[in-house]
């Protein structure tokens, strides 16, 4: 890992794990910081100088963990299945690692956006769970993220776990984007539409608007801030096992 | 400090403490793994450097 390197000429050397182990290591500490301000900066904006909302009452402060968690949740899919691609076509390990690194980080935001929601539908809906086109679709995304998680644990050889996995991940986009446009495909359902959109008029009021952008921004930091550990830990793990193997066969 | 969450106190606190908590949870793992991770590798690396370097240490002895 000591050997000099030379000035990347393309992206694609970034998929280079010394490129990508020197890369990451430096941007760490400035993305754990940019995202420890961001979020703590608009989640304590949200919760203690926000007014409560006409009809939700002080319930519409959950929208500062439930929206950012639930974007997270479906745009990690999106993430994996572009990393998982890379692998397919190009064969570069650390996209397929990547791939790996984020599945937990995805299921625990969908997580999130399930039990807050539920908490949230609760006192406005009347009931803490509807088979709602959303909301369903949202459950068979986090289904499949613990799919892609236990493929990943059982299957041996790390490669053929990366393909299987990548094809895994291309069909579960299908509920990645279900989950995004469900109300826009079915609109019908207790969801309401989306809080920000590019329509002014559509979006959730300018007191509400702004710390919610900031809690968003707060939850990608948090995202790219994992990624860059987890992945840094499953090539070290990865170094790991050859060296071991290596040890083995000498 | 607080603000008056009203009647509504208790579905609020609870969304916050599940969201903080699972994120801490995430985190925390995450950093641990890390540093196992990069403890073991460490331990291997060296152990083979010192494997190496003694090898390299009898060939030269025996020349």
């Amino acid at each position: 890992m000591s050997e000099r390197l030379t000035r990347p000429t393309s992206l694609w050397e970034y998929a280079n794990p010394r490129r990508f182990m020197a890369l990451s290591g430096f941007l760490l500490p400035w993305v754990a910081i940019g995202t420890a301000a961001t979020l703590l900066i608009g989640l304590v904006w949200g919760f203690f100088f926000t007014p409560d909302d006409y009809r939700q009452g002080s319930t519409v402060k959950i929208i500062y963990v439930h929206v950012p968690s639930a974007m997270i949740a479906i745009n990690c899919w999106l993430m994996m299945l572009i990393t998982s691609l890379v692998w397919l076509i190009r064969r570069h390990h650390v996209s397929a690692l990547a791939a790996k690194a984020a599945a937990p980080i995805g299921a625990t935001m969908t997580v999130i956006a399930l039990l807050t929601g539920a908490i949230w539908g609760q006192p406005m809906w009347g009931t803490w769970w509807a088979w709602d086109p959303r909301l369903t679709s949202f459950l068979i995304l986090f289904l499949f993220y613990l799919g892609y998680m236990a493929l990943w644990a059982a299957v041996e050889n790390p490669d053929t776990a990366a393909e299987l996995t990548s094809v895994l991940c291309i069909v579960g986009s299908v509920f990645a984007v279900l989950s995004r446009y469900a109300l826009v495909f079915w609109n019908q359902g207790l969801h309401q539409g989306a809080s920000l959109s590019l329509d002014k008029e559509e979006n959730v009021s300018d007191v509400f608007y702004w710390p919610l952008l900031l809690c968003i921004a707060g939850f990608v930091g948090f995202f790219i801030l994992l990624i860059l550990i987890r992945t840094r830990t499953e090539v070290r793990a990865r170094r790991l096992q050859a060296l071991i193997a290596r040890e083995r066969m000498a | 400090m607080m603000p008056d969450l009203g009647k509504y106190a208790a579905d609020v606190l609870a969304a916050y403490a599940v969201s903080l908590g699972l994120i801490a949870v995430l985190l925390i793992v995450s950093l641990r793994q890390s540093r196992k991770t990069r403890t073991a590798l460490r331990q291997v690396e060296e152990s083979r450097q010192a494997k190496a370097s003694a090898q390299q240490g009898s060939a030269t002895g025996n020349g």
